[in-house]
């Protein structure tokens, strides 16, 4: 296997006395896909919040590319090379759709002041660098966020375009390691089978790592080269999907039922 | 949301005809009840008595009798205003607006006569100073002591009322035209009448033409006025204008470069030459503006783009303003070092500007990992502390406490002294900087500094995450905000000559606050028209506006109208169009829905699966 990219050691986090994640060891390699399964509350979301800086782990490290992650700022994390979506699509809804994936190269670029006051050739390159990236991630999702939508205020997409454009938001801080909350939650069948397509796309074209929480079990059968299931912040399960979903722990915990069925 | 929308099935409204009395009564006694406190109120308040000795219009009217009269006129236009919605039924326009309004306000007029009948009979002095002898000869016409007074009174209110909402409603039947016609007529009137100093001030000669003696115009110049400005309007004067403006809005090719450039060179023109041709009183009024404009400016980058509420921002004009008086002024306090310089002004202003960069920094780095509520309190704590560190007598050797610092001597640029007793001189240097300000605030808004503060309003926490370091953009809109506001303080001190800390009280804060959201927040433009409107119009808090007769009414009608805007148009103005639609969100989508703006893309989206 290649290079360790994530490597989280005996990471744990209390919210009073609730243990939201206990002991968990995980990691990530580079030019993987990960699906994170488990059922409401098992602490995928404070885990993503965790790694992306908005939450300091009580014990434990989180490594990146080698160096520690834990007490860095969620603007430093992002810096590193670590971008997220949320799974409560939170948009600049009143930024343009281009707007809000130019804004996300902020740690990639560094004209201030002067630049824009003076309108310098390294400011009009710059700009003209951050717009083309922009167009070329919102290129990616087709041309639902091209064209004449690109001036249009985030708010007016629909909803499955909101989570698109979450997608490319985050691609545009140029990632290598891409957190995915949720991705297709609240899409048709259809449209979340584009998704999946899209989010294998996103390792071979662009060679993003991916860490993927979802629900939705034929999106995490179809694109996770491994799984981990999580349940009261403890890992239960952790391998390919097929050794995780037959897992009697893991059954157990979405409700004893099989997990196939839900599907 | 239905899958499909098409745009061209859209129905005509239709409009029936309803009996004249067939009037929605509940709205009507609505209405004027409203009418019949506003009036009472008005009348309590002391207005009409305040202001009653400022003739308008020479015998007939004075600002007193204009302060209850144009609330009648006002209610009975918005009694008759209906939303009609494209497709559905709506009543036809006809007589029962009228009924309608003239009811609403023999409500009100009634309201009033309750009022003169109970100060007549009952002494409520004590806790209304306005329940007085003085209210009743105001409210009875100044009948004097004629038998039936009390009478004469509440009959010439009850049809005056009724016959002002009877006509404000029967504007509504106007064609379109003479409706504008008689709008433009009405204020034109009121507005030579109301800033007859200023008229006088700028074209001398009117004075005797227009204006009686004692102040107001005379009759015969009102009926004029009002003729010449309705054959104006009806002539197309405003129609015109306003298809200059469509055509202009409207442009987007290449020329409108060229025509936005013409626009601006044409107004910078005529701000230079006016002040040339106007009197002192009117450049004193420029001037003002000017000096709370940039201050809006900078509260604008600090408020309308990063969404930092600044309640403290008062403290940044005072060290402005300190800064300049102290190196400039020989009266400065006396425990200043034997070595610190003297120097003229325009070689103080760029320390002046670093020491403001070094405050908002130091006030700015413990604040600002504050958010929303918590950092307005505290920037309004650290905006009393400044002022209340310069009052001090611990400090006094610096600043000389309550003495203020005087004697700061006039911005001499060699072709131009600026002093206070040059009002266009210090208008002058104001347009250089505000000139300065806008450019500013325009090129970062359009920065990568732009689009991270507005990032950091719409969603801080989110901003973070996607790579914006959060503390130091904001603290960066901070201190360009302070250095903005230095700007000011430095032209106010060359202005006024000296500095005292009772110019920088906090209600400088909330007047350039009340500018930038009254304008329109994040909208350069907004602000410039909120500057003009509020300090130009109303007055700051010690400069005298337009409305200078008003005096201390001139609060009363502050909160009133930021009421009415917060009510009615919440975004400003002259509305940012991000901000107005945070603000009208549902409406936006629905008319973006309708012209099939809106992405249709999630058509078989399960149910209730809409965020």
């Amino acid at each position: 296997m290649s290079q360790r990219m994530l490597d989280i050691q005996n990471l744990s986090v209390t919210f009073g006395g609730l243990h939201a994640l206990l002991d968990l060891n995980f990691h990530v390699d580079e030019g993987e896909i990960v699906g994170v399964i488990g059922p409401n509350g098992a602490g995928k979301t404070t885990f993503f919040n965790m790694i992306s800086g908005m939450v300091s782990p009580s014990s434990g490290d989180i490594l990146f590319e080698g160096e520690s992650l834990v007490g860095l700022d969620p603007n430093q994390v992002t810096q590193r090379g670590i971008s997220r979506t949320f799974q409560n699509v939170r948009l600049f809804a009143n930024m343009t759709i281009l707007e809000n994936v130019m804004v996300a190269q902020h740690c990639r670029t560094k004209q201030g002041i002067f630049g824009s006051l003076m309108n310098t050739a390294g400011f009009r390159a710059e700009e003209r660098e951050i717009r083309e990236h922009a167009e070329e991630v919102l290129g990616f999702f087709g041309t639902r966020l091209t064209g004449y939508r690109l001036e249009q205020p985030a708010s007016v997409l629909s909803y499955a375009n909101r989570r698109r454009l979450e997608i490319a938001r985050a691609m545009g801080t140029k990632p290598r390691l891409l957190l995915l909350d949720e991705p297709v939650a609240g899409m048709n069948p259809k449209e979340s089978a584009e998704l999946t397509e899209l989010i294998g796309k996103l390792r071979s074209e662009w060679g993003f790592t991916i860490v993927m929480i979802e629900h939705d079990m034929n999106v995490v059968r179809d694109v996770s080269d491994r799984v981990v299931c999580l349940d009261h912040g403890e890992t239960l399960a952790q391998g390919s999907f097929e050794e995780v979903s037959s897992n009697p722990d893991v059954i157990e915990a979405y409700l004893g039922r099989p997990l196939e069925k839900r599907a | 949301m239905s899958a499909t929308v098409s745009t061209t099935d859209r129905t005509e409204t239709t409009f029936v005809s309803k009996g004249a009395f067939d009037v929605d009564w509940r709205r009507v006694l609505n209405t004027g009840g409203l009418l019949a406190l506003g009036l009472c109120f008005i009348s309590l308040a002391g207005m009409p008595i305040g202001l009653n000795g400022r003739k308008l219009i020479e015998p007939v009217l004075s600002l007193g009798y204009l302060s209850l009269l144009w609330l009648p006129l006002v209610i009975g236009w918005t009694v008759g205003n209906e939303t009609v919605l494209e497709g559905m039924t709506a009543a036809k326009r006809g007589g029962r607006d009228i009924v309608a309004g003239a009811a609403v306000g023999l409500i009100g007029g009634a309201g009033l006569a309750l009022l003169i009948l109970l100060v007549n009979n009952f002494d409520l002095r004590d806790p209304l100073v306005n329940w007085s002898p003085q209210l009743l000869e105001v409210l009875e016409f100044d009948a004097g002591d004629k038998v039936g007074r009390t009478g004469f009174g509440i009959g010439l209110w009850l049809i005056v009322t009724t016959a002002l909402t009877a006509f404000g409603a029967s504007l509504h039947l106007m064609p379109k035209n003479i409706r504008k016609a008689v709008i433009a007529a009405i204020v034109t009137v009121v507005s030579f009448a109301v800033f007859e100093t200023f008229v006088i001030d700028v074209v001398d000669f009117l004075d005797d033409l227009i204006y009686a003696k004692r102040g107001g115009l005379t009759v015969v110049a009102a009926i004029a006025l009002g003729g010449i400005a309705f054959a104006a309007s009806l002539a197309g004067a405003g129609r015109q204008i306003s298809a200059y403006k469509q055509a202009y809005q409207a442009n987007t090719g290449p020329s409108k470069r060229t025509q936005t450039t013409t626009l601006v060179l044409v107004s910078i023109a005529l701000l230079i030459i006016i002040p040339m041709i106007t009197g002192k009183i009117t450049q004193e009024l420029f001037a003002n503006i000017g000096i709370f404009l940039l201050l809006a400016l900078g509260l604008n980058i600090v408020v309308g783009l990063a969404g930092i509420l600044d309640l403290g921002y008062v403290a940044f004009f005072a060290v402005g303003g300190y800064t300049t008086a102290v190196l400039t002024s020989p009266n400065r306090g006396d425990s200043w070092p034997d070595w610190f310089p003297l120097m003229p002004w325009w070689g103080a202003l760029p320390i002046t500007i670093v020491v403001a960069g070094l405050v908002g920094l130091f006030i700015g780095a413990p604040v600002i990992r504050m958010r929303g509520d918590y950092l307005a309190i505290v920037t309004l704590g650290f905006g009393e502390i400044i002022r209340i560190l310069f009052l001090s007598d611990w400090l006094g050797g610096y600043f000389n406490g309550a003495q203020g610092i005087t004697n700061v001597p006039p911005a001499d640029f060699g072709f131009m002294e600026v002093k206070g007793t040059d009002p266009r001189a210090v208008f002058y240097l104001v347009l250089v900087f505000a000139a300065i300000s806008i450019y500013v605030s325009w090129r970062l808004e359009r920065s990568r500094l732009g689009r991270a503060w507005m990032a950091i309003r719409e969603d801080e926490s989110v901003a973070e995450a996607m790579g914006i370091n959060t503390v130091n953009m904001k603290l960066m809109a901070f201190v360009v905000g302070a250095i903005l506001a230095s700007f000011s303080g430095a032209i106010f001190a060359a202005k006024v000559g000296s500095i005292f800390p009772t110019s920088f009280l906090i209600l400088v804060s909330i007047i350039i606050l009340v500018v930038v959201i009254v304008g329109g927040m994040g909208n350069i433009m907004g602000v410039i028209v909120g500057a003009v409107v509020l300090i130009g119009v109303l007055g700051g808090p010690k400069q005298p506006g337009l409305l200078a007769e008003l005096g201390q009414y001139k609060l009363l009608i502050y909160g009133a109208l930021l009421i009415w805007m917060m009510l009615q148009r919440p975004e400003g103005l002259v509305p940012n169009a991000r901000r107005s639609r945070e603000l009208h969100q549902d409406e936006f989508l629905q008319d973006a829905w309708l012209k099939g703006e809106v992405d249709t893309d999630d058509e078989d989206l399960p149910e209730g699966a809409q965020a």
